[in-house]
């Protein structure tokens, strides 16, 4: 009793999100892929844009079509007219996308073209993204909303938040994961953040706060029938105050009753009827702690990070569903991908407990505010499942990777003042939990402080009472086994448990007394189970794959057959600062190889924002934690053929050695070849051995030694301590003041805790080799060059590929010594090596025998999967090189970065040796201007206008500008200079206007003044040294610059090639070409 | 670590499954039946239909939000579905020892304790249910640590809607309606939401003979057990059947009215107790999440020439409502008074009254 589904509908063009920002991240990799999958099995054909190279979605096999743009009306509407799709979907790429669709549609752009909005309306869309609209139509049905003015200037805001009286909340309207929002106690509190938020959106709203009560959310479906379904509920267990993004958040809710869960679900369905949702949507509520009040927060008429979550949470693919319900299918003509045969129209019933926990990376920025807010800042999250709360959280906060065992068991953090750091929450939040509980502080005094609902804290503190237990007692043969198994269900690791029973012994040995304590529950039968989401609480069987591990429960729901057919790929857990999307492709890809070489995939992966996690995907997916202890737990049970863990990054990387001392096999390249290139002294040694040169370095441990190597190798230095106190943990120091400080400040210096120091060469290009070697043979490669000098880290750093600027002789060299290298380590696998080349002197600065970030990005401009290539390769396949014109490109791609500095208050937007970037994009263009103008664009970057404000740092760096400058002048920009930098054009017959730094008060124009009256719309700020600093005036150019929404490029080599690219090549002219045609 | 005495549910086939005691210390016996919902249990234990079940909660924690106070207002519980717990036990995987929640007064284990009802955690629940799915409903036993043993129970062989349902005639609320409540097992939401619809409601026990008293509508509550247990009500039901009033049913209400038109009942292997049940209105294409708790079916297949199948399960097939074709008689296998569970289908209740 199929429904008539408009069949009309033949092409559809899909809008990505672009590369991950905070507030936008993998998750609309997944939604984007499964979109794309229920159209192909419709057969309708598709057209992808997305810039964001490293994406599963945007891999052969997805789409039919794919663009590599910006996802920008301009761009939309030329693909638009090139392809003419008959529908468009606009749910499945983010706030990007949504907006995006929104433009097209109020400009006719759809209506000249005769695409079609598939599923939710655009009205509707509208009609929950303007908050007036939106108050105005749930007061329609007299839903509550908080109450809210929208403001367009600084003083209606004042006069608005008097009314409402303080606390406020301010929100910029059409913005990402709230973007330029915040709470405000006070006037002037009010006026900094409203200005800011207006720029970058017409319209601020001011709100009442309702700082401490619940916020739940329910993800609903409907159809065009009207039929709706929440599929999941999610209570944040960070009251209100906290964005959702930033909030540890379980399913389903926990301290709400049935009638406050069925109150708000029928609520929910209540607006997304009335408001005339066709697929998904997002209701956000606060909830009163002390009765049956709330306030809808908000509609997202989207797929959202809160639905991948939901998805992952509960086994229902929300995303596939929407898509199918945009066709014009009921809910009833679907089934439930799960069990198969029951329906669609169902809500998942959970026999088990998901807490999702956000991932911070503060610490690698300078100046960045620690505290966490109404705005986004996290980059990334991961999920636990389990069977109590307790093993949930402990699970979870191992998984954020951050060197937390689990709630306890930790290096005690540093809190001077625990209740102020429990009533003003920061990235260690959790933790500050923890410590107020070891000393004493009672569930009571601690909700007070926080608002969290008090029975997430009894259970922690059932945590921490349990950890006391253990402590009692000093060797395992006294551990009374019934305490052993409460700890494990408590979701306490071996490690957590040998060191509280070992103690200080742990010092000395920690992986031997975790062995033992893992050797001594299995000799008493405490071992975990694996039991699956099966979307029905087991009351239909199902043939699900979908699994986790758990300590409550007594029985296996999977049948092992033991027949060693099993390959286990390690993904790449929570995405982090140098770790996203691209090793998820990886990850997929040798998935996707294992399945077709007929093998069963076995995935273990827990970052709910990822295609891997998506059950689909392979024959096995263990949604479950990547360390050692799991990851054996799981082998044990699987007894697979081997492990590949050279696709998830580090995170699996690192437990190469751990696992191979099990007896583990692990496919390629061994354990031992990987500890000789991880190893720094072991690896240098090799080089030395193979007389392969090497930026010199040594590891130190005093001031002295320190200053008798850099007597030998002079300024700058790369420092690197092995103990960081804080900031970030690499810097180049240029002088011996620099150096002091960064040591005193940021780093130990002990025996305990060298340093190593290494001699940093100044204007040298860095180059990148990714590689597939069989047996110390190299069989792909693809060469790339960064367009800034060495000391941007790889992963900020702009990278062209096929090299355009590099000698023959030079790459002759990388060749001969990445095959010296492969061949000396006997690598079997994927590799990438990092390189420095000054005139055509070659020197090694790293080894990884993995993939690497780029592997996606050099895979789709060669058109050679690198990944495909590599698992054969572990698998044992024997594989052919490709022909040598394979490796000749006549296009260029070029890989840029995504910063999400807007979102990170006070962090300074420079570019260091840490690296700081959120993701990236890829384009391809005929040369390297058309593919640089595209990816900059794809990033953010917008042509200018009107005005240009440089301030372009040393002599050397002004003068390798000049060039740009002239190209400017001559294109009739109007050029603003700081005192420097103005003379120097000046002297060089550039007229150019003079402005005043912030340290030059009394001075006008002031450069800020100029920022803020929108005279500029780029901005080129390249600091003097590598060296950051939080206060100068360098510094407050850049942070106005972010805060303003203005363009800006701090690197001198990048911003020329850009400057160069916008004026010599008219926007029109760039070729609208999808991947294929190249 | 709580200090809980060991308690053992052994199954019929010989199953044994070891948990904790958190409730009253005694050992008990009846119908081990699974609930998939995760919110509720105060409703779920008070709700009569669980009278002589051991009921299992997938949902892995129980007791996260205590309970609320037991009151009445307005003559029936303010908060539970009848004035005590039903259920002969409950069994969870994890008890939450401490709760939270501006309502509750108490915690389960108090409440367990004070009504003299089992509780068990620390059982694999998902094992458990999956046990029951394959085999089927069993009957069971839960033997707590110090307690004597006991035989197995089996309820269905006893009439528990005599059991449970009221002796007297009760009047609840006011209207120029009057609609008679046959009270099989009444959950008090039925009440709620009758009253609140601007009626007379008049509770009758299950065997009264409501053909003697004036009223405008019908209606037949749900309630516990085998529905071939109160024939009685049956052949009251099709007494009313001549005078054309309207009726409707609520579960066992729509068994009772299936039997009374001619059809049959089935038991099913393990029947539906969940939120989350699908329901399509037969020839439409509107869809319902409803709420259930059955272990008996009608086999629509046996439903006389004029009446239909008005609702469908759509996971499964099977009935989940009827209707005479020409006359005002319907009813649900499901709970459109929810509580717990979606309110969806409140719907019904104005469907009913509009034709009265």
């Amino acid at each position: 009793m199929a429904t008539n589904v408009n069949s009309e509908i033949k092409k559809v063009l899909l809008l990505g999100s672009g590369a991950l920002k905070i507030g936008e991240a993998g998750e609309f990799d997944y939604s984007g892929s499964q979109a794309l999958k229920a159209m192909k099995e419709e057969g309708i054909s598709t057209v992808l844009i997305n810039p964001n190279i490293a994406t599963v979605q945007t891999s052969d096999g997805f789409a039919d079509k794919i663009y590599f743009l910006p996802v920008t009306p301009y761009f939309v509407e030329k693909v638009i007219a090139r392809e003419k799709p008959d529908g468009i979907l606009l749910a499945f790429g983010g706030q990007t996308a949504l907006n995006c669709g929104v433009e097209l549609y109020r400009s006719g752009v759809l209506e000249k073209y005769g695409v079609k909005v598939l599923g939710t309306p655009v009205q509707a869309i509208m009609d929950t993204e303007d908050r007036e609209l939106f108050v105005k139509k749930l007061d329609e049905i007299d839903i509550k909303t908080i109450k809210s003015e929208a403001v367009s200037s600084v003083p209606d805001a004042l006069e608005a938040a008097n009314r409402l009286g303080f606390p406020v909340i301010v929100r910029a309207a059409y913005a990402l994961g709230g973007l330029g929002s915040g709470f405000c106690d006070n006037e002037q509190e009010l006026i900094a953040l409203t200005e800011k938020a207006l720029s970058f959106s017409p319209q601020v709203l001011v709100e009442k706060s309702l700082k401490g009560w619940k916020e739940v959310e329910y993800e609903v479906v409907r159809d065009r029938f009207d039929n709706c379904i929440t599929v999941c509920n999610m209570e944040n267990f960070d009251p209100l105050g906290i964005h959702t993004g930033e909030s540890i958040v379980v399913a389903p809710s926990q301290t709400l009753t049935n009638e406050d869960y069925h109150y708000l679900r029928k609520l929910a369905i209540k607006i997304i009827r009335h408001i005339g949702i066709v697929g998904e949507c997002n209701v956000q509520y606060a909830f009163d702690p002390q009765s049956m009040d709330y306030r809808v927060i908000e509609v997202n008429a989207r797929l959202s990070r809160s639905s991948a979550l939901a998805s992952k949470a509960t086994g229902y693919p929300l995303a596939f569903v929407a898509a199918k319900l945009g066709l014009g299918y009921g809910l009833f003509d679907l089934k439930n991908s799960v069990t198969k045969e029951t329906s669609a129209f169902f809500e998942p019933a959970l026999d088990y407990i998901v807490c999702k926990i956000p991932r911070w990376d503060l610490g690698k920025f300078h100046g960045v505010r620690r505290e966490i807010g109404s705005s986004m800042k996290s980059v990334g999250e991961v999920m636990a499942i389990g069977r109590t709360f307790e093993e949930v959280i402990q699970k979870g906060l191992r998984m954020i990777g951050q060197g937390m065992h689990g709630f306890t068991g930790n290096k005690e953090i540093a809190v001077e003042d625990i209740d102020k750091a429990l009533a003003e929450p920061t990235d260690k939040r959790i933790f500050v939990i923890a410590s107020a509980l070891e000393k004493g502080y009672s569930v009571d005094k601690i909700h007070e402080l926080t608002k969290i609902d008090r029975w997430f804290l009894y259970r922690l503190q059932n945590i921490v009472t349990t950890s006391h237990l253990l402590q009692d007692f000093n060797s395992l043969e006294d551990l009374p086994a019934d305490l052993l198994r409460l700890a494990k269900e408590q979701g306490f690791s071996d490690f957590q448990v040998a060191r509280s029973i070992f103690k200080s012994e742990m010092k000395n040995n920690a992986e031997k007394y975790n062995l033992k304590v893992r050797e001594y529950r299995k000799g008493l039968g405490i071992v975990p189970v694996v039991k699956q989401i099966d979307t029905l609480a087991a009351e239909y069987p199902a043939q699900t794959n979908y699994l986790y591990l758990t300590y409550n429960g007594s029985e296996n729901d999977i049948t092992y057959l033991h027949d060693h057919r099993s390959i286990v790929v390690l993904g790449s857990g929570a995405y982090r600062i140098g770790s996203s999307v691209e090793f998820d492709w990886c990850s997929v890809n040798a998935l996707l190889t294992v399945k077709k070489e007929g093998w069963r995939s076995v995935m273990i992966n827990y970052n709910p924002e990822t295609v891997s996690t998506d059950y689909d995907m392979c024959d096995r997916l263990y949604f479950d934690e990547l360390t050692f202890e799991r990851v054996m737990d799981i082998l044990d049970m699987e007894t697979p053929h081997g492990v590949i863990l050279s696709v998830g990054g580090q995170i699996p990387n690192n437990l190469a050695t751990r696992l191979d001392e099990r007896g583990v096999n692990i496919l390629g390249t061994t354990a031992k070849s990987i500890d000789n290139a991880e190893d720094r002294n072991k690896f240098s040694a090799m080089l030395d051995r193979l007389g392969i040169d090497q930026p010199r370095w040594r590891e130190l441990t005093s001031f002295e030694d320190i200053n008798k190597f850099i007597d030998e190798v002079g300024f700058p230095v790369l420092v690197r301590p092995s103990y960081v106190l804080s900031g970030a943990a690499m810097n180049v120091c240029s002088n011996p003041d620099e150096l002091e400080r960064f040591l005193r400040l940021a780093a130990n210096v002990s025996k305990q805790h060298p340093v190593v120091v290494s001699e940093f060469i100044q204007n040298a290009k860095e180059i990148e080799m990714d590689a597939v070697a069989q047996n110390g043979e190299i069989k792909v490669y693809a060469i790339s060059e960064h367009i800034e000098y060495a000391g941007v880290h790889s992963g900020d750093a702009t990278i062209q590929f096929p090299p355009q600027k590099l000698y023959v002789e030079t790459m002759r060299r990388i060749k001969k010594v990445s095959s010296q290298i492969a061949k000396a380590l006997n690598i079997s696998g994927p590799f990438n090596i990092q390189f420095l080349a000054k005139n055509n002197d070659i020197k090694v600065i790293e080894c990884n025998l993995r993939a690497s970030r780029s592997f996606p990005f050099v895979s789709k401009v060669l058109k050679i999967n690198f990944i495909d290539i590599a698992t054969k390769v572990m698998l044992g396949i024997p594989v052919e090189k490709p022909h040598k014109n394979a490796f000749d490109l006549d296009y260029v791609g070029i890989k840029a970065s995504q910063f999400s500095f807007s979102r990170l208050q006070g962090a300074d937007p420079v570019l260091g040796v840490d690296m700081s970037s959120t993701g990236e994009v890829g384009c391809i263009g005929v040369d390297t201007s058309e593919a640089l103008l595209k990816a900059m664009m794809s990033v953010g970057l917008r042509i200018p206008k009107k005005g240009i404000l440089l301030s372009t740092g040393s002599a050397k760096q002004k003068a390798d500008m000049l060039d740009a400058a002239h190209q400017l002048h001559n294109k009739g920009y109007r050029i603003y200079a700081t005192t420097g930098t103005h003379q120097f054009l000046n002297d060089n017959g550039i007229p150019a206007v003079k402005v005043y730094w912030p340290s030059q008060a009394d001075m006008q124009p002031q450069a800020l003044q100029m920022l803020h009256d929108k005279e500029i719309d780029l901005v080129v700020n390249v600091p003097k040294n590598l060296t950051p600093t939080e206060l100068g005036n360098g510094h407050k150019i850049r942070r106005a610059a972010i805060d303003l929404n203005i363009p800006l490029l701090t690197n001198a080599r990048l911003a020329s090639a850009f400057i160069n690219a916008f004026c010599t090549l008219p926007l029109d002219d760039i070729e609208i070409k999808p991947w294929d045609e190249y | 670590m709580q200090n809980t005495k060991r308690a053992t549910l052994i199954l019929e086939d010989g199953t044994r499954f070891e948990g904790k005691s958190f409730g009253y210390e005694a050992s008990t016996a009846g119908e081990v039946v699974f609930n998939t919902a995760m919110t509720g249990y105060p409703e779920s234990l008070t709700d009569p239909s669980y009278e002589g079940q051991i009921l299992v909660t997938t949902y892995p924690l129980l007791g996260n939000y205590g309970v609320p106070p037991k009151r009445e207002k307005d003559d029936v519980s303010e908060y539970y579905e009848s004035d005590h717990i039903h259920a002969r036990a409950i069994i969870a995987q994890d008890y939450s020892f401490d709760h939270s929640h501006w309502q509750a007064d108490r915690s389960l284990a108090q409440w367990l304790q004070e009504e003299k009802i089992p509780g068990i955690y620390g059982i694999d629940t998902r094992a458990l249910t999956k046990h029951l799915r394959e085999k089927g409903s069993m009957l069971g036993k839960i033997i707590v640590e110090g307690c004597d043993d006991v035989e197995f129970y089996d309820p269905n062989k006893e009439n528990l809607v005599a059991k449970v349902s009221t002796d007297k005639v009760h009047e609840f609320g006011s209207g120029d309606k009057t609609v008679v409540l046959v009270d099989c097992g009444v959950k008090h939401n039925i009440i709620r939401c009758l009253v609140r619809r601007g009626v007379k409601v008049v509770l009758v026990p299950w065997d009264y003979d409501f053909n003697t008293i004036p009223y405008d509508g019908l209606f037949i509550s749900n309630g516990p057990g085998n529905p071939d247990m109160a024939e009685k009500t049956v052949e009251n039901i099709r007494k009313a059947m001549t005078t054309g009033k309207p009726i409707c049913g609520i579960c066992m209400g729509n068994q009772l009215l299936s039997k009374a038109a001619g059809a049959k009942t089935y038991k099913l292997k393990y029947g539906h107790r969940s939120h989350n049940q699908p329901v399509r209105k037969v020839g439409t294409d509107n869809c319902f999440v409803t709420s259930q708790n059955h272990g008996y079916a009608v086999d629509s297949t046996t439903l006389p020439q004029e009446w239909e199948p008005m609702f469908v399960n759509m996971n499964d097939g099977t009935n989940e409502g009827i209707r005479h074709k020409t006359k005002p008689y319907f009813s649900a296998q499901f709970h459109p008074e929810a509580s717990s569970g979606p309110k969806d289908t409140e719907f019904i209740f104005d469907d009913f009254i509009k034709l009265l």
